[in-house]
């Protein structure tokens, strides 16, 4: 059988913004039925590449073919009229509207007599509808369910269910895995495959390898909006995906971190409980030691940092600081030396219309301000904050003047964590500490953890990348329905074992 | 003049002219940008309107008028800078007007020469003007405390607080004036040691006050981050509930500022005092600037905010335009200011 002609097909795209180049002569094409991996990091082109090829952003030179036709959208409803849809990573789904609905925003069905059409809506038809979308997705749901019933996985299928509607025949999706457990991204990859089987063409964005070498055909590396390598899967490996993405080796993603010699506990706690969320909590972290936390989405990992924080409230239980019980309060935990970057940095890390010297000042600002009449020592401050965020290899173009909105993930991250080290914590919990930041970011904030770990912080972290717990921790443990049901020394780490743990069956699969 | 003088300039031409048209190119793109984001844009536009509306309305530029626009605007200031500290916490007060009423009737009952409670007391007059300030307080807390202990929303919270406190003041006094006051409580709004108004002083150290405790302080620091997310505030460890409740508490002595000055002006302790100026507060502090979301908001922009509200609303009034023509000019004018609020935000996101 010859090779199926391209369904899409980039030939010689550019795009400069400013004078800078963004994308230098792209070229690829790609087949009706295959899945291509879209790989890079955070600014290496990949949203520009596709924001062309969905009519939000024209390329200043080149062409795009589809079924070798010359294609030229000048809007989205080009594209979207082309058949390419795409799925965004954050969802654009209305949670207090039911599935049918959200399904169908954009053109309901409507009622006629005798072939008049009437401005009612045709609710049998829009049931009907929704029901063969969502049998594409294979999500068995009443379609008048409300969207917030829904838990993340099954919103994204909504969302790929409405994108894809009958008609497309180019799917674009953009880091889809990052709010799903792994059950929900594996029933994803599911349909996934579902749908190229059925001759769509899909392109695959995801910062997580494995993801991409377990699910794509072909691979797409850009770098510098540059391709860099391009063609299918069969001979890439993780650790060639991340020297072409980084530009560099990086065989030492995970620095060397030496477990704590003396064991001195900082944070113990003791049985802690809250009905329906966390059952008979108790570990120990020590001065200097790196604490994973494994689990699926759900298993009370989340929950456990904010009770720990003060945020949430527990029912029984004990925390105990350097010997003392805590009753917590985010003030209180900030006073005893405890810091909490959140799984959220944009609602609860950020103030993202605010400078990145104000975001990093937010938390030690009561020491710049000791005097009886409050007075912010503005100076110390500053250089304080300029230290700090040099730490962190925060690229930015002013402390004062660039706001936490335009910064990239990564640098975002950094500010975050910029602002508890401004004073430097005895124990800092982390949720999710690289979730959405590129390859280079993530070796970054795992520097600045394993050189805190070193300076003697006890550092306890809640982590869905199985692999970065692996290369980072001291010790692992696993949580599962609100309860610890695994703890794993360094020397014993297996991502099978956690794996299964996680997934709480018992069974080794 | 030197060769070397000359021929620098020449040197530096090629370069120096790509920069500058550059620069030209982009003022051009964007001058109303330009305009709606410069600091100073309330000020220079209240300048134009100003100077536009001279030629037309003469008495407009007079002595009299001037002093009478000048006087008129310092009680608007002194409420509206209280605003814009609850508007930066994302806020809204609109209490402000009750409080204006009751502490005007509290500061006469106590004053008063003809039925005061310290009639002819040497203290009278401070007793009164401390009584105000605390009603004021109070009344702050009261909004501050319900808002953030029982969590409800502050439109709600302080709607209700006005219509219970201004209906509580109209009871008490039967709905009548408190007149007689005395000369000493008079000369708050009409004294001028050194020659400088009285009024004038009050509210520039009040201006003063509160903008050093919004742009050097840690409790000014917290009301913007507060505002601009309490979810972030709060995880990193600032009292939230507490700021929230200073804001309103700084809004309520300051209403209780410009209730003495009115009070004092007008001679009369009024339970109406105040009532027709809420729109008035809340408009002048967002045409300066404030935003109504939150996070956003100085004393110089609310100053600026308050002379172009004032001075509108006097052209109109020397216009002989009908009170339902003024009305309908001002609301359209706030209209305005909120939607250039939205506009400002939006080109903030382009830069």
């Amino acid at each position: 059988m010859a090779e199926p002609s391209p369904l899409i097909e980039f030939r010689a795209i550019d795009k400069r913004f400013f004078g800078v180049d963004v994308l230098k002569s792209i070229s690829f094409s790609l087949a009706p039925g295959r899945v291509l991996g879209l790989v890079g990091e955070n600014g290496a082109g990949k949203s520009t590449l596709m924001n062309i090829l969905g009519g939000v952003l024209a390329a200043d030179s080149g062409t795009m073919l589809i079924r070798g036709e010359p294609f030229l959208p000048r809007k989205p409803r080009d594209a979207a009229a082309a058949g390419i849809a795409f799925v965004h990573q954050e969802l654009n789904l209305f949670t207090n509207l039911s599935i049918a609905e959200n399904l169908h925003l954009d053109s309901f069905p409507r009622r006629s007599v005798y072939g008049l059409r009437l401005p009612l809506i045709d609710r049998a038809a829009v049931r009907a509808r929704s029901r063969k979308l969502l049998e594409q997705v294979q999500l068995h749901h009443d379609p008048n369910t409300l969207v917030s019933a829904l838990s993340p996985g099954e919103r994204q299928l909504v969302e790929i269910a409405r994108s894809v509607g009958a008609e497309a025949r180019l799917l674009i999706l953009d880091e889809p895995t990052t709010s799903l457990t792994a059950p929900e991204a594996d029933r994803l990859f599911e349909i996934i495959k579902r749908l190229r089987d059925r001759g769509v063409a899909i392109i695959y964005i995801s910062h997580r390898l494995e993801d991409v070498l377990s699910l794509c055909d072909d691979v797409l590396v850009l770098r510098d909006g540059q391709v860099v390598s391009s063609g299918p899967i069969v001979g890439y490996t993780p650790e060639r995906l991340i020297r072409e993405m980084v530009g560099r080796n990086v065989d030492q993603l995970f620095p060397a971190h030496q477990a704590p010699a003396t064991l001195k506990p900082m944070l113990e706690v003791e049985r802690l409980s809250r009905e329906g969320v966390l059952t008979d909590i108790s570990f120990t972290l020590h001065r200097g030691e790196l604490l994973g936390i494994a689990g699926l989405m759900g298993a009370g990992r989340t929950e456990l940092a904010r009770i720990l924080f003060g945020l949430d409230p527990f029912d029984s239980g004990r925390i105990v600081i350097e010997g003392q019980p805590l009753i917590p309060s985010p003030r209180e935990c900030i006073r005893r030396g405890i810091a909490f970057l959140t799984e959220n940095r944009r609602e609860e890390g950020l103030l993202m219309d605010d400078s990145i010297l104000n975001n990093a000042s937010l938390v030690a600002l009561p020491l710049f301000a000791r005097t009886p009449l409050k007075f912010i020592a503005r100076s110390a401050l500053r250089f304080r904050a300029k230290e700090t965020t040099e730490a962190t290899r925060l690229r930015a173009a002013g402390l004062s003047r660039q706001m936490a909105r335009t910064l990239s993930g990564g640098n975002q991250q950094k500010v975050v964590l910029a602002k508890w080290l401004m004073k430097p914590p005895a124990i800092l919990i982390l949720d999710e500490p690289t979730r959405g930041i590129d390859v280079g970011a993530k070796q970054e904030v795992y520097r600045i953890i394993q050189a805190l770990a070193d300076q003697g912080t006890a550092i306890l972290m809640i982590s869905s990348e199985i692999e970065e717990l692996i290369g980072t921790c001291d010790r692992v443990m696993v949580m599962a329905a609100g309860r610890i049901v695994d703890r794993i020394d360094r020397a014993e780490f297996d991502r099978h074992r956690i794996l299964c743990a996680a997934l709480n069956t018992g069974v080794i699969v | 003049m030197t060769p070397t003088l000359r021929t620098s300039p020449d040197n530096a031409a090629p370069h120096q002219s790509a920069v500058l048209s550059r620069t030209r190119t982009s003022t051009r793109l964007v001058p109303i940008a330009r305009v709606a984001l410069s600091e100073y844009s309330i000020l220079i536009l209240a300048v134009l309107y100003f100077l536009s509306m001279w030629p037309f309305i003469p008495e407009l530029g007079s002595r009299a008028n001037l002093t009478n626009l000048f006087i008129s605007m310092l009680p608007l200031l002194a409420v509206a800078i209280g605003q814009t500290v609850v508007l930066i916490t994302g806020g809204i007060d609109l209490s402000v007007t009750a409080i204006i009423a009751t502490a005007s009737i509290v500061a006469a009952r106590i004053v008063s020469d003809g039925n005061g409670l310290l009639a002819h007391h040497p203290a009278a007059i401070t007793a009164a003007v401390f009584a105000a300030l605390l009603v004021g307080g109070v009344i702050g807390l009261l909004n501050g405390g319900a808002i953030t202990l029982l969590g409800m929303p502050p439109f709600i919270v302080t709607l209700s607080m006005m219509m219970c406190v201004s209906g509580g003041t109209l009871w008490y006094t039967h709905s009548t004036n408190i007149a007689n006051l005395p000369d000493g409580f008079i000369a708050i709004a009409y004294g001028a040691p050194l020659g400088i108004p009285l009024p004038l002083v009050i509210v520039v150290l009040l201006a003063v006050l509160v903008h050093i405790l919004l742009r050097f302080t840690l409790p000014g620091f917290w009301l913007y981050a507060v505002g601009q997310n309490a979810r972030t505030s709060r995880i990193s460890g600032v009292p939230v509930r507490g700021v929230i409740v200073l804001a309103y508490v700084i809004s309520g002595v300051c209403a209780a500022v410009a209730s003495i000055l009115l009070t004092a002006r007008l001679e009369t302790g009024s339970p109406t005092q105040g009532d027709k100026m809420l729109l008035d507060i809340i408009g002048a502090s967002v045409i300066g600037g404030a935003s109504l979301i939150g996070g956003k908001g100085k004393v110089i922009w609310t100053v600026f905010g308050v002379t172009l509200f004032s001075l509108i609303a006097n052209t109109l009034e020397l216009l002989d335009l009908q009170h339902f023509t003024i009305m309908m000019i001002k609301g359209g004018v706030i209209l305005i200011a909120a939607g250039l609020d939205v506009l400002r935000r939006r080109l903030n996101f382009g830069n």
